[in-house]
């Protein structure tokens, strides 16, 4: 295998099962769940080797022409890694829990093809190596998760899709025009660590319009208020839809192309000279608290946590748009944090869906008796999410907090412990009335050895397993927090 | 030079031929007859593609009749491009007509097609003003004729107002082009080029022979025929009309404008277009969206899409030229995946309102797939080969300093996704009980696909017709 092809071959792994599986009548079940599994274990594989060499210094790119001025770049950088191997391996255990889950449900080839098609997007997104190619397979990323959202066919699920295309069409259409205004400005602008943009900056205000619009564009599947509205709606779509949507796929995508943009086009230093970073932390700041205290009011388990996404979304943000090293690993780290924790926490509220039919908070009552495993991963990732040690969501905040001292903005610390407050305030409540109050109503007790299917309950420790890991085993030199340390130190070497 | 020639005849004979024949030869060998014209002229059109790629634009004057007077042809990338468009999508809506017609239209629908391509090929190679106006009319008379090949009310109404508006818009044309020719003596598109010199009868004539390109394009205000028009025609009709014919008319404004009077006019006439392409495209996406039947949806977003090249005219860059241009072939292949697709549905379940598409995604995929492939271009999301358009008109629109042409795009482009998921998500409802679906071939399910693919592919790799476009351009 010839180095350089090595992320076309990621972006395929993920691509060509999806266009089988399309294929595939709805009686070959084992077909599919196999060609599903092979191919991400096969993607699995082939992204840990290509971190492995990017680790060792290794460069993959690939460059097909398109425009005349601009190619098609599929490259890995260490921030490219950082996002592919949180989705590789969060699409293996979806893709099992998945599998679990609609067990017996229609259409299921037009799910894991749209699925499958929504991780190669992904996959995209993250190899992108310039806007152009970013923005195709943003774009696509919208088109392939619509069928998810509205997978269910009921009138409900459709008005959520419209929703969910209003949002992000519209987001797309700012995207495609700061794109166009910084082509023309700057050409053809690749992504570079520490930013490619120095040789533009006479257009100061075309560079800030044409920020203000990108940013603006990704803000929407980053969920950034006011653009959120799509994500509490798009809580009809399935269960295992929801952990991808908001785990991985698509609000990390507008995280991530945030800080692409803010690191690897404009170069953090010019960002900050053209003033417009400190807005932007302004707005992560508010929409972290406004997230918390609509989570709070949720009486909807899904509703809830999909306000708390949209909190937990502006860490990242909050984290990128800080001038300094430690607040941006602590932002770059989240983006992995938050994603293996969140998708526990759906997880958790798909098994007590599909197991007792809980959907309302209220009902949650004892149900830690009944479901202690599931129970137990949901409360390390509840616990992450407040940000108590030693579970993952203790570092972001820490490196959060650090850094806003460090960059003098103190205001940040009280947003985040206010935050921290309101987290606690929502999740708490949750843990103690499972754990600590009688049932509301006699489940019946489980005939099976497991309280649900294993394919439900293996997926969901693991990333509770992993959530607990990644804060445990922070100092490793593998770990998400090692690794954005390398991304970082990259990023601001002058 | 004679090699030349016989490369550039070819494409024009050999559907002449063919429709002839076809004529001749009575109900069993039309269907034999018309796919052997077909495939050679297909592999004409490819030959002379190839040549004009490798080799460089091909000039030859016909008949002895040289410049200033004469018949000139000229297939240069443009040229070329819009015929490889011709040949493809035409040739795949007719392959997916056969089965919408009875027999009887088959015997005059294939021998008419077969005149269309010919004079279609002949248009956008002629290199002068009047060849221009002869082939334009060859078109048109194909067109009517075709749009009343069933014979039924809907139909003849349809061609007769087609009739009506399409030929005070040749006259119009005409009448500009004897202006010119009395003023300057030359009707070669290349000797004109060199010789119009501002004044009032150019003025004049610009405006006439703009007027008529554009009644029969047509451009807002003027597009008031065609969704009535489009309504009553044959579907596959409809998909040739929108898809290739009324580009004829636009491709001969897009080369008088751009090529003849865009040098001595003065830049708000330009403009003037523009705005009217606007308009088109706002008012058009509403309409569009406003429309209970599934064909009109379609119909009306041809009205929107049309706006769009007309944008071009205040840019004139040469990046602006290339985005209308991939507008007006990945629109053709769009376009007509699109309408065939609506007469599959037809077929299938025989409801023409919008919410007759209710379940039918799982009944029939193929269609469904194409319908929302060719809606992807329409929109201009990528992959498509109306995202590259976009692309271009859009960086157009920033470089020349006229960002409102800009907003005009991206706002069209939210409305057409407006119009175009208004079809797309009801077919995603369970189908409603007591609708029969009634099974159709799988060539006419693959036939939409295939167009689809096609807008598509020119979203994946642009090169290369951008490349093929650049041949022997005017800079």
């Amino acid at each position: 295998m010839r180095g350089t092809w090595l992320p076309v071959w990621v972006l395929l792994s993920s691509l060509l099962p999806g266009l089988v599986i399309f294929l595939l009548p709805q009686d070959q079940r084992r077909t599919r769940t196999t060609l599903n599994l092979a191919a991400a274990v096969t993607k699995l594989g082939l992204t840990l080797f290509m971190a492995w060499g990017v680790f060792r210094g290794r460069h993959y790119e690939t460059r097909l022409p398109f425009l005349p001025n601009a190619d098609l770049v599929l490259r890995a950088d260490t921030f490219s890694l950082l996002f592919i191997l949180l989705s590789a391996v969060l699409w293996f255990v979806t893709t099992i829990y998945a599998v679990g889950y609609l067990e017996g449900t229609e259409h299921l080839s037009r799910f894991f093809g749209f699925f499958s098609l929504c991780v190669a997007s992904t996959m995209g997104i993250a190899l992108a190596g310039n806007l152009l190619t970013f923005f195709l397979f943003y774009e696509m990323l919208t088109l392939s998760t619509y069928p998810l959202v509205i997978h269910k066919g009921t009138p409900d699920a459709l008005r959520a899709g419209n929703v969910y295309l209003r949002y992000t069409l519209t987001g797309a259409t700012l995207l495609l025009a700061g794109v166009v205004l910084l082509y023309v400005l700057a050409g053809a602008v690749e992504f570079t660590e520490r930013g490619a943009l120095w040789g533009a900056v006479e257009h100061r205000t075309g560079l800030q319009v044409a920020f203000v619009l990108m940013i603006a564009g990704l803000g929407v599947k980053a969920a950034l208020v006011p653009l959120h509205g799509w994500l509490p709606v798009a809580m009809v779509a399935p269960a295992p839809v929801s952990a991808l949507l908001h785990a991985v796929a698509v609000v990390k995508a507008g995280a991530f192309g945030i800080t692409r943009v803010i690191y690897d086009v404009y170069g953090v230093y010019l960002v900050h000279d053209l003033g417009v970073m400190r807005p932007l932390a302004v707005v992560a700041g508010i929409t972290i608290l406004y997230g918390s205290l609509r989570a709070l009011q949720q009486g909807d388990l899904k509703r809830r946590l999909a306000y708390s996404t949209v909190s937990q979304v502006a860490y990242i943000v909050v984290g990128v748009s800080i001038f300094g090293t430690v607040s941006t690993i602590g932002g770059l780290v989240h983006l992995v944090h938050q994603g293996v924790m969140k998708i526990t926490l759906f997880f958790c509220a798909g098994n007590f869906a599909e197991e007792l039919h809980v959907h309302r908070v209220k009902d949650l009552r004892g149900v830690g008796r009944r479901m202690p495993l599931t129970m137990g991963a949901f409360t390390i990732a509840a616990l992450g999410m407040i940000g108590i040690p030693p579970v993952a969501g203790f570092i972001t905040k820490w490196y959060l907090g650090i850094g806003a001292l460090e960059a003098k903005e103190p205001w940040l610390v009280g947003v985040l412990l206010m935050s921290s407050l309101l987290n606690a305030g929502y999740f708490l409540p949750i843990l103690y009335a499972a754990w600590f109050q009688a049932p509301q109503q006699d489940w019946k007790p489980n005939p099976r050895r497991w309280e649900i299917g294993l394919s439900l309950l293996l997926p969901t420790l693991t990333t509770a397993a992993l959530s607990l890991a990644m804060g445990l085993f922070a100092g490793w030199e593998f770990s998400p927090l090692s690794w954005t340390k390398l991304i970082t130190e990259r990023e601001f070497r002058p | 030079m004679t090699g030349a020639w016989a490369l550039m005849a070819w494409p024009v004979i050999v559907p002449l031929l063919g429709a002839v024949l076809a004529l001749l030869v009575g109900r069993d060998g039309v269907r034999i007859v018309a796919g052997v014209a077909s495939i050679v002229t297909l592999v004409a059109v490819a030959v002379l593609a190839w040549k004009v790629a490798t080799v460089g634009a091909l000039h030859q004057d016909i008949g002895g009749w040289g410049a200033p007077l004469g018949i000139g042809w000229r297939a240069d990338g443009l040229a070329v491009l819009m015929m490889l468009t011709v040949a493809l999508v035409g040739s795949l809506i007719s392959v997916n007509a056969l089965d919408h017609l009875g027999n009887r239209e088959d015997r005059e629908y294939l021998p008419l097609w077969l005149f269309v391509w010919c004079a279609l090929n002949a248009l956008v190679m002629s290199a002068d003003a009047f060849n221009l106006y002869v082939t334009l009319e060859l078109t048109t008379l194909g067109a009517v004729a075709l749009i009343v090949v069933r014979r039924d009310l809907p139909g003849l109404e349809a061609g007769l107002r087609y009739l009506l508006f399409a030929l005070p818009g040749s006259l119009c044309y005409l009448l500009g082009i004897s202006l010119l020719y009395g003023a300057y003596a030359a009707l070669d598109m290349g000797l004109l080029a060199q010789r119009v010199q501002p004044g009032p009868v150019t003025w004049t004539a610009a405006a006439l022979v703009t007027v008529g390109l554009c009644l029969k394009t047509p451009l807002f205000p003027l597009h008031v025929w065609l969704p009535p028009t489009y309504g009553g025609a044959p579907t596959p009709v409809t998909a040739l009309l929108s898809a290739l014919i009324s580009k004829g008319s636009y491709y001969v404004l897009f080369r008088m404008w751009l090529e003849v009077f865009a040098p001595v006019l003065d830049a708000e006439v330009g403009q003037f277009l523009g705005v009217l392409g606007a308009a088109a495209v706002l008012w058009g996406s509403l309409l569009a969206l406003s429309q209970s039947k599934l064909k009109q949806v379609v119909a009306y977003s041809s009205v929107a899409q049309i706006g769009y090249m007309f944008l071009v005219f205040p840019m004139a860059t040469s990046g602006a030229r290339s985005g209308a241009i991939y507008l007006v072939v990945s629109h053709a292949a769009a376009k007509a995946s699109m309408f065939v697709a609506v007469g599959n549905i037809h077929q299938a379940v025989g409801i023409t309102e919008l919410g007759g598409v209710q379940g039918l995604a799982y009944r029939m995929p193929f269609t469904f797939l194409a319908m929302a492939l060719g809606g992807i271009s329409l929109i201009g999301i990528p992959p498509s080969g109306g995202f590259i358009a976009k692309w271009y008109l859009l960086n157009a629109a920033i470089q020349t300093h006229q960002w409102w042409w800009g907003g005009v795009l991206l706002v069209g482009s939210l409305l057409a996704a407006a119009y175009v998921f208004r079809i797309l998500r009801g077919s995603f409802l369970p189908l409603p009980p007591g609708v029969e679906v009634r099974s159709i071939p799988l060539g006419n399910e693959l036939a939409p696909l295939a167009l689809a693919l096609i807008a598509l592919v020119l979203g994946l790799v642009p090169w290369f017709p951008l490349d093929l476009l650049a041949v022997g351009a005017a800079r």
